[in-house]
């Protein structure tokens, strides 16, 4: 690991400001994700500023939205009651995310930053990544794929976007709430990732030194009902081959209101707006729910290691929906 | 220990060699003050700066569960934690489960059902054991199995690690 200033943030503007100056620094959450690719090699910051001392930790509840300061740990949001209640699937992709040692460190804002998986990009003795040193190549494409995406995808980079709760939260349409040094905004998470394209170093619209302050939930319509179904090698601690997030709300056997996204398959957490479309005033069944499943996938260009994820992916989604429409019905 | 009231670098200025930090651990209820380097792991301090070698390095990755220790009560992998983070925490480690030498009853549990081979795992997986019992978490196989996966055991010896766990949740 390279040396580095360790700094303790005691007031939130001033740690935008210092980050947001000093092209070498790096905030410090739970430090799962940081302090692991230091460790490795992959990051060397110069000056490491630890934020978990900062006023950003907790959860407030309006009758529409649930306001998660940054700071929260995944534990402690899969522990509130109304994230319980009316949020079904949040809880259960936060408690099928890592272990419970790790979501005890790990903040939900560092969750939503977490780096790329790729064996390639945290490996720095492999040249090719041009995630880790852009137009370098990608040692992925021609070597082992698996834990890599077939959605969104480039022919510069094939990076999984790892995070389970970030798939029930782009179904949900929360907002990131940030602080730079120019003052505060809220980014919809949907547009807050950015696919690899020829740049898949910059992996989302916050600038150096923007702070995650708070993640805003909406609430579903009281009579929906939600599951998150995640299918991976061993049956715990593991990321996901293929994960889907669903929400419905289902009235006389039509679906009213619907919200899928996939995870194990974007280069960001995938919304499937395809799938939605399907689905939205469809009779709830099976004919409704592999035409979703086909629309979800269909822009998917698989590698021969990830083939495999096509047909899994709309069989996990299928699956979901199965799970939801009976526990609606 | 910098806080921010620290002036910012002027920019342009060299990466630094070392950096040191002053600090108190708060450790088994037993303040100690130590100056280490900047980059020290809570891991490393408790093993070798604090001579309390209970918790055991095995990935060094957050991956295995070996290093697992209680901060504030929770239980936590302390290979990814720098140690500057955690000071005027309440940090616990397998250590203080036996202050008089009598074992606690999840360590007797461990004994009683041969709960290990080589042992490596076992401090960790003692230190996860407590605390999943104390989060309401060992109330069936499954939910055992579940909320314990934090901790490997090459040796397998998860069998007898899920009954010794059962049996002191059911209160023997
Ligand atoms: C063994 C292992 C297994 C895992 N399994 C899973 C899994 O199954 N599912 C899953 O979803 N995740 C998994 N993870 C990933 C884990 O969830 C993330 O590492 C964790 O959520 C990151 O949060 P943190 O607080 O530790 O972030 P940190 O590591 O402290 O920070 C991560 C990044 O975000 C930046 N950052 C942190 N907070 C902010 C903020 N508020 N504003 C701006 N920047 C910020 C940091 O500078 C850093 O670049 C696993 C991790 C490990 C080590
Ligand atoms: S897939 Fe992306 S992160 Fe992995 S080696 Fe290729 S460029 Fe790097
Ligand atoms: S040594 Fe910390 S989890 Fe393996
Ligand atoms: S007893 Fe050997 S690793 Fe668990």
């Amino acid at each position: 690991m390279r040396p580095f200033d360790y700094v303790r943030a005691t007031d939130t503007e001033q740690a935008v400001a210092v980050v947001s100056a000093d092209p070498h620094a790096s905030f410090l959450a739970g430090g799962t994700t940081q302090l692991d690719l230091m460790k490795d090699g992959v990051l060397g910051p110069e000056r490491l500023i630890d934020i978990t001392r900062l006023p950003l930790a907790g959860i407030t509840h309006t009758d529409t939205t649930v306001r998660v300061g940054a700071l929260t740990t995944m534990e402690e949001l899969a522990a509130d009651p109304v994230v319980r209640e009316r949020l079904p699937f949040v809880r259960e992709a936060l408690l099928l995310g890592a272990s419970t040692q790790l979501r005890n460190m790990a903040t939900i804002g560092g969750n939503l930053l977490q780096r790329a998986r790729c064996r390639y990009f945290r490996d720095p003795t492999v040249a090719a990544c041009n995630k880790r040193n852009p137009g370098s190549g990608c040692a992925a494409i021609t070597g082992i794929q698996r834990m890599h995406a077939i959605l969104g995808t480039s022919d510069h980079c094939i990076a999984l976007h790892a995070s389970d709760v970030a798939v029930p939260l782009v179904a949900l349409d929360a907002v990131v709430h940030v602080r730079g040094a120019n003052g505060t905004r809220s980014i919809p998470l949907t547009q807050f990732y950015l696919p690899p394209g020829d740049t898949p170093h910059i992996e989302n619209v916050l600038q150096h030194g923007e702070l995650i302050t708070a993640l805003e939930i909406p609430l579903l319509p009281e009579t929906a009902r939600s599951h998150y179904l995640k299918v991976r090698d061993r049956v715990s601690y593991e990321f996901a081959l293929t994960s889907a997030g669903v929400a419905l709300v289902i009235e006389d056997g039509h679906i009213q209101e619907v919200r899928v996204a996939l995870g194990g398959v974007g280069t960001v957490p995938w919304r499937a707006w395809d799938a939605e479309d399907v689905l939205r005033g469809a009779r709830a069944g099976a004919d409704s729910f592999r035409a979703a499943a086909e629309a979800a996938l269909e822009g998917a260009r698989p590698l021969p290691g990830t083939a495999f994820k096509v047909e899994l992916a709309k069989r996990t989604l299928v699956r979901t929906l199965e799970t939801v429409a009976g526990a609606a019905s | 220990m910098k806080h921010m009231e620290t002036e910012a670098p002027p920019t342009g200025q060299s990466p630094p060699d070392v950096s040191q930090v002053d600090i108190t651990l708060t450790v088994n209820g037993t303040a100690h003050r130590l100056e280490i380097d900047s980059r020290v792991t809570l891991l490393d301090a408790l093993r070798d700066h604090l001579g309390l070698t209970g918790a055991k390095k095995g990935c060094d990755q957050g991956a295995c569960g070996a290093c697992t220790v209680l901060v504030d009560g929770k239980r936590v992998v302390s290979c990814l934690a720098l140690a500057a983070q955690y000071e005027d925490r309440e940090i616990t480690t397998v250590e203080s489960l036996c202050p008089s030498g009598e074992l606690h009853p999840m360590q007797e549990a461990f004994a009683r059902h041969d709960a290990f081979q080589c042992g490596y795992c076992t401090p960790g997986q003692i230190m996860s054991a407590v605390s999943l019992i104390a989060e309401g978490r060992a109330n069936s196989e499954e939910e055992i199995r579940e909320f314990m996966s934090g901790n490997i055991c090459r040796c397998g010896a998860y069998p007898n690690i899920r009954a010794a766990i059962r049996d002191v949740a059911a209160g023997g």
